[in-house]
């Protein structure tokens, strides 16, 4: 589902080059690497928010690498989350598919059932300013999957969360992959989430992509 | 005194100085602000012992200060809305892109806010004046166009504009900079163009900073002289703005006029910012 094929991405001094690795259509792989790594930079390549120097992008079988972003058909979930401050949470939800131009009945469908689905049906008609953690987190996992992509990332999405939410978002984003099918490309520092959620986990190291057997469930060390 | 007093006492006296420790910082801090305060109170009551409601009445009634009164706020008010409508995009771009040239364009947008105002009107009568391969700009613009510029109202506009055009672009690309550029990209990530982006995301967060720019650039129209009496002159009932009117005035000897018009300005400067403020940017606090 998700492939790159020596991929070089430059961004001022620093760079990742020739990254190769692929996750397969359905699978939760968890990226995982020191701070300044490149993480957030490889997310930002896949769903074209930053150039790639050269190498190749696929995406269900198809050659993105040049295509702009409102293309790709890929929910992210950024790690400060960037809500729209002037939307409301239903607005939201709402966003990609009246972009899309789906009709107001299926619109309404639509966000009913993620709102269901993510637990937050009382928050619609709130704006985003008062709104927990938990809860900004599940707005922005709802506005990320409403168009139902096919590839969804996220950029540490539970680092923010106290332990009794991260629980919470944490099973929700497994029930979510789980349901929807979508192919998930998640970044985390720690070790005991990727061992919960990871089908497989991958490192940065040395500026490579390597996959590495996913850590023990009872470990607590970042990588 | 029991050892054990004396140090409950010194711990007393220790805590006493710790709170107080604040009271010199805001009497210097408080000092040093009043005294701009102060003078800018100080002349504005000067200004109003100075003059008297006759005076002022008879000032505002005159036929030819009311022309420039209405002048100024249509030409302050068209400069004001140019303003904006440049220096939102033009904020937008030097806020998000890095591209050759930025730099100076960067500079550029600076020149009308550094430049002495007489040059400015200067070179906007040598822009309009200067003789290319035959070619005339304002003999364009009079003689094919039908639409002089030069010592009439639109150079007025174009005076003011020059100038407050800056000033709103300095106010949109600060706007811009404090809004989250993620949000943009993540809408982009959910289907928009960059131009979706900057319209549905980008725009609506900066409304504030558009009503600031605005009322920047119309203040900032407002009290523009130099450019004004060179590039559209002072001709009365015709390129006479409020500001023109106070130098016109002075030179014929009428102080009592040129006061009056004075306070008229900052009466309407100060009923602009503040209404604007109250209304949109929420800068009441």
């Amino acid at each position: 589902m998700i492939e790159f094929k020596q991929v070089c991405i430059r961004a001022g001094d620093f760079h990742l080059d020739k990254i190769s690795f692929d996750v397969g259509s359905g699978q939760y792989a968890v990226l995982m690497g020191r701070t300044g790594r490149g993480k957030t930079t490889i997310l930002e390549s896949l769903c074209g928010l930053r150039r790639v120097q050269s190498g190749k992008i696929m995406v269900r079988g198809m050659d993105v690498t040049h295509w702009p972003p409102a293309d790709r058909e890929i929910g992210y979930v950024p790690q400060d989350l960037a809500l729209f401050p002037t939307f409301t949470v239903a607005e939201h939800l709402q966003f990609a598919l009246k972009l899309r131009r789906f009709h107001k009945t299926q619109i309404k469908h639509r966000v009913e059932e993620l709102a269901e689905m993510l637990g937050i049906t009382h928050l619609l008609q709130r704006h985003i300013d008062g709104l927990s953690g938990g809860e900004s987190q599940r707005v922005a996992l709802g506005r990320a999957l409403s168009f139902r992509p096919t590839v969804l990332l996220l950029d540490e999405p539970l680092s923010a969360l106290d332990a009794e939410t991260r629980e919470e978002i944490q099973a929700l984003l497994r029930t979510l992959t789980d349901t929807t099918g979508v192919t998930t490309l998640h970044i985390t520092h720690n070790a005991a989430e990727a061992a919960a959620l990871a089908d497989r986990c991958f490192h940065i190291r040395d500026g490579q992509v390597i996959e590495e057997p996913k850590p023990a469930a009872d470990e607590r060390s970042s990588a | 005194m029991t050892e054990h007093a004396l140090n409950r006492t010194s711990e007393v006296k220790a805590h006493r100085t710790r709170r107080r420790s604040d009271v010199p910082f805001f009497l210097v801090m408080s000092g040093i602000s009043s005294c701009f305060i102060l003078l800018i109170v100080l002349l504005l009551a000067a200004d109003l012992m100075f003059t008297s409601l006759e005076d002022f009445r008879a000032a505002v009634m005159k036929p030819e200060i009311q022309a420039a009164f209405k002048l100024t706020i249509i030409s302050c008010t068209v400069a004001a809305l140019l303003s904006i409508w440049v220096a939102t995009p033009l904020g937008y771009l030097l806020a998000r892109y890095r591209f050759p040239g930025r730099l100076l364009i960067d500079t550029i947008v600076d020149i009308p806010i550094v430049l002495p105002p007489l040059v400015l009107g200067l070179s906007l009568l040598i822009l309009f004046h200067l003789p290319i391969g035959g070619w005339e700009l304002e003999a364009w613009l009079r003689d094919d166009v039908g639409f002089p510029v030069t010592y009439r109202w639109p150079a007025v506009i174009l005076a003011q504009f020059s100038v407050s055009c800056a000033f709103a672009v300095r106010t949109m690309r600060v706007t811009f900079d404090q809004i989250n550029p993620r949000a943009e990209d993540v809408a982009r990530t959910l289907g928009c163009s960059r131009g979706q982006a900057f319209l549905k995301i980008a725009l609506p967060q900066s409304w504030r900073g558009m009503i600031a720019a605005t009322t920047i650039a119309w203040a900032r129209a407002l009290g523009e002289f130099g450019p004004i009496l060179v590039f559209a002159g002072a001709t009365r009932m015709r390129t006479e703005v409020l500001s023109t009117t106070v130098f016109l005035e002075l030179s014929i000897g009428q102080l009592n006029a040129a006061v009056a018009v004075s306070l008229l300005m900052v009466v309407m400067a100060v009923i602009v910012l503040v209404l604007l403020r109250v209304l949109g940017t929420g800068l009441t606090s």
